[in-house]
């Protein structure tokens, strides 16, 4: 009965709770780690938490880490639950990911291309063979090699590194995508409806939770959704928010931040109206996310299937499926509050099973055999 | 003139106590409540204004006669009110005279709560012909006597009831006072 | 609380929720979409409930929290602390002391007045969800009051145990136009939903809906003539007070089967038993 002790409920929260700090902070022998660390050690976490917590800010997203010991699907809550209770001052205009300060930059359909290929700051060679060096460094305090300096603007203004896919458009072998300035819907305001437009479909996937995207976006790569995905282009790096102050009446850069973005290139064979042609999987999250953004560049362009009159039967396809159980904060506080008491409707449970069993016991007893 | 005008004083409390007395008098068709601030904003009736300042915001639209257009800018200032093109695009209108409810945008049967609010100036809530409320919210019907609805007010409400859950909600304010006759309810003469 | 408007929400989005709460009571039993926000507390453990309470809750109110028919439940615990903390109002664990009540999974044994507001945390809000898991189809289905579905569930039922099995969360028609889903309240309880005084709110967080049964409206348990709505109780008196009449919560004592059988209602259970102290450890 610790559960439902009569008088502890208070009591016992504030213990847990109490407990919770003391656990959080650890042997105190170990130096407590400052956000700062975070913020510059451990930035994947940091991003991620950005991502599916929508709410960029490096400083709030390594308190989030902080606080939650680490738990990353925690402290995006932690970030998304601050983010709704500020004020909107402006809607940015769209960021121009074509005039990224390119930190990393490859595509896998050409060799090489204009912009070049630009391996940047990437896992993807390293061997994961596990560095003692690095507990060896911090151990001794030995500061590591220099950090690389960030590739800088030391040239000139950030120009234009032109999209793989365009080039493919130029040649018409790319479906073109609808131009439009309508202003896109917003899932934070109105809840979501179906059939849910591609606008709504990629601001849920943009904040959805990685692993779903990566198992979703691999589950197209195994056969459930016809699916032919190349790397057209995948690239990260810094880009500038801009707003228009009505008052104003032009824009003003408000700062920069880190994106990631990718490209699928798709088959498509084509239809009644539409020649075969490659179609575009879209990708984009806020810090660096390469595999956040390819899941969702894949599950993007399975949800198309229905609008390219393909069938639509696997997972990845079936867009009110995807976008209800992509959101990790929704799917987590669903999943956990299991854990909550669930005793009175158990009880309904309890006395309806024994009576069904009484029912069916008596009907067995009266027909003399089983049912 | 907007600072002549002001709105609410103590805006979280007042538009709190409103919004109970909107669900007050929605949840119970009929029954008349009375706001304890009035908000003077001529030619906005107090309890008209309270209401407004209540429910709407940038975030629907509003539609107002032509008595009442002197309004907009005090309702600009107040709530950012988004003005409506047409009677048939308004999610809220408010008005001094009804406008044929037919021509007012009462939802879709997926999204009846898509249906359109009205907000009815009336000189009184009383002393007008008597109609019978039935329906949802009443332990027993009730009778209420406002003045200020078109003659064939009665027809009309019947057809809006007969597209339930389509419909349009109607709050009819007098002065401080005013009370609700949402969509659910069923009117009878006398 | 520094830095937080009074009960949390801005007050935009109150107007939103107000909005929505509005034509969900013009609308008894349908589903109102809102811009459910994230809330401090996880999705799932009240926060379309909270939401609603947050939306209505002023200064002068006095909130009861309750989660199984107890005050004392963590989680209710937790929940009326939130609004100590961020509205500042009143709480009580007393039935006939509170203005709005907030619960999840039961509604008191005492009857409520038309004074007061009933606040349903809800999980699940679509009543067909287990039939049909696509909203975009269940939505046409409460477009056309076309509820076979629903019917052909719980006939199968009857035909192959003798019983509709449903023992929570009992389907009912609201205001013979809207299938509706009362929360996981269990069987027993959906009876008084039928023409209830006080005002009842449905707020459902993650699945962003709020719904309502405004006072004194049919609510009425799906069933058949042949095969009538039957309450489910453990057939036995409260052990504390007697009670014979009260939903029981059964508490195992033993390792041996040995079982002992409370009112879930700790207040009504409380007050059977004359006893002051049901004024619990609410903050």
């Amino acid at each position: 009965m610790a559960y439902v002790a009569v008088k502890g409920g208070e009591r016992a929260i504030d213990a847990a709770h109490d407990w919770l700090a003391r656990v959080r902070r650890g042997a105190p022998t170990v130096p407590e780690i400052k956000t700062d660390q975070i913020a510059e050690q451990l930035g994947r976490a940091v991003d991620r938490v950005m991502a599916e917590g929508s709410c960029y800010d490096r400083d709030l997203g390594a308190l989030a880490v902080k606080q939650a010991q680490g738990d990353l699907i925690e402290a995006a809550f932690l970030l998304r639950a601050y983010r709704t209770t500020l004020p909107r001052f402006a809607s940015s205009l769209p960021v121009e990911t074509s005039a990224m300060l390119i930190h990393r930059r490859i595509s896998a359909i050409y060799k090489d291309l204009p912009g070049g290929q630009v391996l940047g700051p990437t896992y993807d060679y390293t061997h994961r063979l596990l560095d003692f060096a690095l507990a060896a460094e911090a151990d001794s305090g030995v500061a590591p090699a220099a950090p690389l300096p960030p590739a800088e603007p030391d040239q000139t203004p950030p120009a234009v590194t032109p999209r793989v896919l365009d080039m493919l458009h130029a040649e018409g072998l790319m479906g073109a995508e609808p131009q439009s300035d309508a202003t896109p819907g917003d899932i934070t305001r109105e809840p979501m409806s179906f059939p849910a437009e591609r606008d709504i479909r990629l601001q849920a996937l943009a904040r959805g939770d990685e692993g779903f995207l990566l198992a979703l976006g691999y589950s197209t790569q195994r056969g459930y959704g016809n699916s032919h995905p190349f790397v057209g282009e995948l690239r990260m790096g810094d880009v500038s928010v801009e707003i228009e102050p009505p008052e104003l009446g032009f824009a003003i850069d408000i700062g920069r931040i880190t994106l990631t973005e990718c490209e699928m290139v798709n088959q498509f064979g084509g239809s009644k109206t539409e020649p075969p042609q490659f179609t575009r999987g879209y990708g984009l999250c806020f810090g660096h996310g390469e595999r956040k953004a390819m899941g969702m560049a894949l599950v993007d362009r399975a949800m198309r299937a229905e609008e390219l009159g393909e069938d639509a039967t696997a997972p990845a396809q079936d867009i009110e499926f995807v976008l209800y159980h992509s959101d990790n904060i929704e799917a987590t506080g669903f999943v956990e509050h299991l854990k909550l008491p669930h005793y009175v409707d158990f009880q309904s449970e309890l006395e309806t099973i024994r009576e069904i069993r009484r029912t069916s016991q008596n009907s067995t007893d009266a027909a003399g055999e089983p049912l | 003139m907007t600072l002549e005008k002001p709105g609410f004083i103590d805006p979280v409390a007042e538009a709190q106590a409103c919004f109970r007395l909107v669900l007050r008098t929605m949840s119970s068709p009929g029954q008349i409540v009375t706001l304890a601030n009035p908000v003077a904003a001529p030619p906005l009736t107090p309890a008209t204004a309270a209401v407004l300042l209540t429910l709407v915001d940038a975030e629907v639209s509003l539609w107002l006669d032509e008595p009442l257009a002197d309004s907009w800018d005090w309702l600009a200032f107040h709530a950012g009110v988004v003005r409506a093109t047409d009677i048939g695009s308004a999610a809220f209108l408010c008005t001094t005279r009804l406008p044929p409810l037919a021509e007012v945008f009462a939802g879709t049967d997926a999204a009846p709560e898509t249906g359109a609010t009205i907000i009815l100036q009336v000189p009184s809530l009383e002393g007008g012909k008597k109609l019978t409320l039935y329906g949802p919210g009443l332990e027993t019907p009730i009778v209420i006597a406002p003045q200020g609805l078109p003659a064939d007010f009665v027809a009309q409400w019947e057809q809006n009831h007969r597209i339930f859950p389509r419909g349009i909600d109607l709050l009819l304010c007098a002065g401080s006072s005013f009370c609700a006759l949402p969509r659910s309810v069923r009117i009878g003469e006398g | 609380m520094n830095g937080y408007n009074f009960a949390y929400l801005d007050e935009p989005t109150k107007r939103m929720i107000r909005r929505a709460i509005l034509k969900a009571v013009a609308i008894p039993g349908h589903q109102v979409p809102f811009g459910a926000r994230e809330m401090p507390l996880p999705y799932g453990w009240g926060t379309g409930g909270i939401q609603v309470t947050a939306a209505i809750l002023g200064a002068d109110d006095v909130l009861k929290v309750i989660d199984q028919g107890a005050d004392d439940t963590t989680n209710a615990v937790s929940i009326r602390r939130f609004f100590s903390r961020v509205a500042g109002v009143e709480t009580t664990t007393r039935t006939r002391d509170a203005s709005v009540i907030q619960t999840r999974h039961r509604i008191p044994e005492t009857p409520l007045r038309d004074d007061q507001i009933l606040v349903y945390q809800v999980p699940l809000p679509e009543p067909l969800a287990k039939l049909e898991p696509s909203r975009a189809e269940t939505k046409q289905m409460h477009a056309l009051a076309d509820y076979g579905l629903m019917h052909v569930k719980l006939y199968e039922d009857i035909a192959r145990f003798g019983h509709v099995t449903i023992s929570y969360d009992y389907p009912v028609m609201v205001n013979d136009r809207y299938l509706m889903s009362p929360s996981p309240i269990p069987a027993f309880d959906t009876l008084k939903m039928n023409r209830m005084p006080a005002l009842q709110l449905f707020g459902a967080g993650r699945e962003k809906r709020i719904y309502a049964v405004p006072p004194y409206t049919t609510v009425r348990p799906l069933d058949f003539d042949d095969h009538p709505f039957a309450l489910i109780r453990a057939p036995h008196a409260c052990t504390l007070c007697g009670a014979t009449n009260s939903y029981l919560d059964e508490v195992v004592t033993d390792d041996r089967g040995g079982r002992m059988f409370i009112c879930s209602d700790t207040d009504y259970c409380a007050d059977r038993r004359g006893d002051a102290a049901s004024e619990g450890d609410a903050a």
